[in-house]
């Protein structure tokens, strides 16, 4: 029986200062984490200038921190969501909690949106008249750079690495139909512009390996970042960094639970007998992603072809006779699995017969009607920098300009879930122990990492409580405790460490 | 999603031809407000649209990421 799939989600922010002369993305990033922790600290009148480093002199290796920290330009912290809220490559970056269903994934990174809303409006009061950040959900600024957003879930380390990859492959290649956030143009130099007037996923243009180490330059399909955050002897955290960042909620959604559905097949052995093999996987996810009919065959290694619907539908078969066998409780949830497979079925299905029956709920869709929309009211040529900015805009997060949040798209979450996980960790995973520690013993946490939280109790040495297992640490499992411990002192007594 | 379930559950026990003529009136319904709600953004998109499209697209330049 494959192993819950604890999940979460890290996107890396695009950022814009306006109004300042020779804006620095490193500066504009530890604005907008900084603003935040003084909102949230309810601090008022803090100025970023005046703020110090906070270095321990005991050598303890921080690996992120509570307080802002300026260490070599970088900010760390993690907030009482159990969320990770930081500085990397020059972008925003907010990673969700543990996450123990999908849908909390969608959750978790819905609120992160909100933090980097707030943190903004946070920054726009340390800024000067006319000066602004502008934060957009994106992963590429249309010139050849990109930014990620990334995926993880947590997988039985008994399954063979090389059985991961070339059972996920095909469906990594193929799950942008639904996934992905649509672009105005290509990216890739020698393409003749009119080639590509539109593609499916944001990211395609930026893969150039199947499997690799690498995140930033050459990047694969599949990354072997064997960091799992956990106990190694049990656990792997499988980093997907191909995926597109997402405003539509059924794309996340759809993204992370078919993905969740599919990690857990390939864990219990149940498509083993799969054969799609795709014969050349980096040319066919341009190839999808630049095929808006999705009707393009794609060579498989058994010398026949399949469509990226067709590779999609097998998949789906598949994860319907798992269903069957009862094997989505591993998706923490069995009737959101359920779900998930309900809507996955759907989606196909409305690509099938005109993908633009989806305009109200897929990204990649809901951006090419209104690119086309209003192309056909002022005609004009694909070129025109209307369209591209049109492709920008959308992804503005920002409700009053964001082109997303103007269409008015179909929704899965309540804003008012979405605000409480704002402030509120997860209640199935370690995440939960984190954030209530962060919550109720903030002076008392020197350190906050994913398997460990440090305390100071303002003695030598440092105390340590590691979390090597996501699942332990839950509301379930400490919620009594932490209620009953007034203090970190009595918390770590009890916790006999 | 609650409300999706109810609609499936609710008509399930009906013929299939009434089903089939209201999904596809539902469809119809559906595909004209979202081409009256596209209509409505397109009418303003210019207000929204950042001033300069083509210096903001030109100005809107990212460090690499991951």
């Amino acid at each position: 029986m494959a192993i819950i799939k604890v999940c979460g989600v890290e996107t890396e922010y695009g950022i814009q200062m306006l109004g300042v002369p020779d804006p620095n993305p490193i500066t504009a990033s530890s604005l907008l984490v900084n603003a935040y922790l003084s909102l949230v600290s309810k601090k008022v009148g803090w100025d970023f200038v005046d703020e110090s480093p906070m270095v321990d002199a005991r050598g303890f290796t921080r690996d992120f921190q509570l307080a802002p920290e300026v260490e070599t330009h970088l900010i760390n912290t993690v907030l009482s969501n159990g969320a990770r809220y930081y500085v990397d490559h020059a972008h925003p970056e907010y990673s969700s909690p543990e996450c123990y269903t999908p849908r909390e994934a969608l959750l978790y990174d819905k609120a992160g949106e909100e933090v980097l809303r707030r943190s903004m409006e946070g920054a726009a009061r340390v800024l000067g008249p006319g000066q602004s950040v502008v934060v957009y959900k994106n992963n590429s600024d249309r010139k050849g750079n990109s930014y990620g957003c990334h995926e993880n879930y947590m997988m039985d380390r008994a399954v063979p690495f090389g059985k991961i990859v070339s059972q996920v492959m095909p469906f990594f290649v193929t799950r942008q139909i639904f996934a992905g956030a649509g672009k105005v143009g290509t990216e890739m130099a020698y393409l003749p512009k009119e080639q590509v007037p539109f593609q499916i996923s944001q990211r395609a243009d930026f893969f150039e390996e199947e499997v690799g180490l690498e995140t930033t330059l050459k990047r694969p399909i599949v990354n072997t970042r064997d960091e799992p955050h956990a106990d190694a002897a049990r656990f792997r955290r499988l980093h997907v960094i191909l995926g597109d960042a997402n405003m539509s909620e059924y794309s996340t959604f759809l993204k992370v639970g078919t993905t969740a559905i599919v990690l857990s097949m390939i864990e219990d052995g149940f498509l083993d007998g799969l054969d799609t093999t795709l014969e050349t996987p980096v040319p066919s996810l341009r190839a999808v992603s630049y095929d808006l009919t999705l009707k393009r065959p794609l060579p498989l290694a058994d010398g026949g072809t399949a469509t990226a619907l067709e590779v999609q539908g097998m998949y789906l078969e598949a994860a319907k006779e798992y269903a069957a066998a009862g094997g989505l409780a591993s998706i923490g949830d069995e009737a959101e699995g359920k779900e998930i497979l309900r809507l996955w079925e759907e989606v196909l299905s409305d690509l099938e017969v005109d993908p633009m029956r989806l305009a109200d709920r897929l990204d990649w869709v809901a951006k090419y009607r209104l690119v086309t929309g209003y192309r056909e009211r002022h005609d004009v040529a694909w070129d025109d920098s209307r369209l591209a900015a049109i492709d920008l805009q959308f992804h503005d997060i920002r409700k009053s300009k964001s082109l997303f949040y103007r269409l008015g798209q179909e929704r899965l979450l309540a804003d008012d879930e979405i605000e409480i996980a704002v402030t509120e960790p997860p209640r199935r995973t370690r995440a939960y122990f984190r954030g209530k520690c962060l919550a109720k013993y903030a002076s008392n946490v020197a350190a906050a990492n994913w398997d460990s939280m440090i305390f100071d109790l303002g003695e030598d040495p440092l105390r340590r409580v590691p979390m090597m297992d996501p699942l332990r640490g839950t509301a379930d499992h400490v919620d009594e405790l932490i209620e009953g411990c007034d203090t970190a002192a009595e918390l770590l007594r009890a916790l006999g460490s | 999603m609650a409300e999706r379930e109810m609609v499936r559950k609710t008509t399930s026990s009906r013929s299939t031809e009434t089903v089939e003529e209201e999904a596809k009136s539902a469809s119809t319904e559906k595909s004209e407000k979202l081409k009256a709600e596209l209509d409505d953004l397109i009418d303003e998109i210019d207000e929204v649209l950042e001033d300069n499209a083509e210096e903001f697209v030109r100005n809107y330049v990212q460090k690499g990421g991951q």
